[in-house]
């Protein structure tokens, strides 16, 4: 089951996702990216149905980006999260997408944020969210180890006891996770927590 | 979403047969409303009727020297087999392929307009869509298409100037980029001797005994998978057709049947 899940640090906000694509009894593929970087100090983690995932998360992402070419500027993390809540409630009662996301950014002048938005357009701005079965594991690690203002590599511990957590408590636990981290250098991958080495996936 | 429909023509509006209620005078052009009270779930009853079980199997992978694609071509409606020569590999272009699982004629029919979106891609300009193009323009058209019914399986595989490409694309709107899948019933059972068989640097023969292997052992477990194992390699030069071998008699090539020790033969008992 797709596990998903961020935290929001000192000066930088970090997403962690599983990598594994199924389609019901099968893994076609364990290193798919789910964490798109929406611009540059964007990031986009999304779960949900395989379709819907690609094609929302890249409509977002090209509006993000056609707003920053007609105005000059980039949108606030605030204002691109919002955005995608109102895309997503106003497809709910016609044709809704089954994407769950958490937007994770930061902004010069309010620092790093992470916002919860779920696939009923629920939005919330929050330190900690988590989606998916692994939310059962991860969400009471980061409840209990969490606090405002940690550094990144207390971050990436609690990222890394969360996924031990998820590796052994869920039935059908993915194997392999990615960590993207944005901070005001930008948004970048941090890190792969590869236990399955898919060794000819890699390259792909 | 706008639903791409540059392939089909344009239904002329149907008129409705003039129903008792309405006699006389024409009704504006309208559907026959189906004769249910649930009126949500009966469109879902009728897809549910259509759905076919993507009884095949189809498998690909990138190696060094380029694509490997191999299918069975096995047609079953149910627990019939309709045909045991079905062409499960659709040639897109000279250097693209497709296969086939899930709905024939979705898959026919949006490999052939995929084709032609891909012809006019190259005159509009002046070269060759690339692999991640061409299946990106399939995975859009299906996504516009998603909870209608659509049932599609597909790899697309071909050369493009980035080298060897690989994508699996379906009907419910996923996209994936890889070095090797399997699609179809059979697929769990082809993924085991894939998986176990597979080393990127192999030569051509090796990796068509590989995916021919794969595929014989799919149609042996799965019973909706058989009749002829065709494979086809993909390299820089387009596609060609490598083999089509009829799945039982490559079973008695691997299994060839050995004559058994007889324990005790039977004697014709002598006539009282």
């Amino acid at each position: 089951m797709e596990c998903v899940f961020g935290l929001v640090g000192n000066d930088f906000a970090v997403v962690a996702a599983d990598t594994s694509a199924v389609h019901s009894i099968l893994v076609h593929k364990s290193n798919e990216d789910k964490i798109m970087i929406l611009d540059s100090h964007k990031l986009v983690a999304a779960s949900g149905e395989p379709g819907d995932r690609v094609q929302f998360t890249e409509y977002i992402q090209k509006n993000v980006a056609l707003y920053q070419f007609r105005n000059g500027i980039p949108l606030t993390t605030a204002a691109a999260a919002n955005f995608t809540r109102g895309e997503l409630a106003t497809a709910l009662r016609k044709n809704p997408y089954s994407v769950n996301i958490l937007l994770a950014g930061y902004d010069k002048e309010t620092g790093p944020s992470l916002y919860y938005i779920d696939y009923i357009a629920t939005l919330h701005k929050v330190d900690k969210g988590a989606f998916g079965y692994g939310s059962y594991f991860s969400l009471s690690m980061m409840d209990r180890h969490y606090h405002s203002g940690m550094t990144v590599e207390e971050a990436i511990d609690l990222v890394d006891k969360c996924i031990t957590e998820i590796r052994s408590r869920l039935v059908v636990a993915p194997p392999n996770f990615v960590i993207k981290i944005v901070d005001k250098d930008g948004a970048r991958e941090y890190a792969w927590r590869e236990s399955v080495k898919d060794a000819a996936a890699a390259s792909a | 979403m706008k639903l791409d429909t540059s392939g089909l023509e344009s239904a002329a509006p149907v008129w409705g047969a003039p129903s008792e209620l309405v006699d006389g005078f024409s009704a504006a052009p309208s559907f026959e409303v189906p004769n249910t009270t649930d009126f949500d779930g009966f469109q879902k009853e009728a897809i549910q009727m259509v759905k076919p079980a993507k009884g095949t199997t189809t498998l690909a992978f990138i190696f060094k020297e380029g694509v490997m694609v191999a299918a069975d071509s096995r047609a079953s409606m149910g627990g019939y087999i309709s045909s045991q020569s079905v062409k499960k590999i659709i040639e897109i272009n000279p250097y693209m392929l497709g296969t086939m699982a899930g709905g024939a004629a979705d898959c026919q029919f949006w490999h052939r307009n995929l084709g032609i979106k891909c012809r006019l891609h190259e005159l509009a300009n002046k070269r060759r869509i690339s692999v991640t193009g061409a299946s990106k323009l399939l995975a859009n058209i299906l996504y516009s298409y998603r909870g209608m019914g659509l049932s599609v399986g597909t790899m697309i595989a071909g050369w493009d100037e980035t080298g060897p490409g690989l994508y699996y694309v379906d009907s419910e709107g996923g996209r994936l980029k890889g070095m090797r899948f399997s699609v179809g019933s059979g697929s769990p059972y082809a993924y085991g001797v894939l998986d176990n068989g597979y080393r990127y640097d192999m030569s051509v023969e090796e990796a068509a005994e590989l995916a021919r292997r794969a595929i014989y052992h799919a149609t042996f477990r799965d019973g909706a998978s058989g009749g002829v194992a065709s494979v086809y390699y993909v390299g820089p030069n387009g596609w060609k057709k490598l083999s089509g071998d009829d799945v039982g008699e490559l079973h008695y090539k691997y299994y060839p049947v050995m004559p058994s020790t007889v324990e005790q033969e039977m004697v014709e008992v002598a006539a009282a």
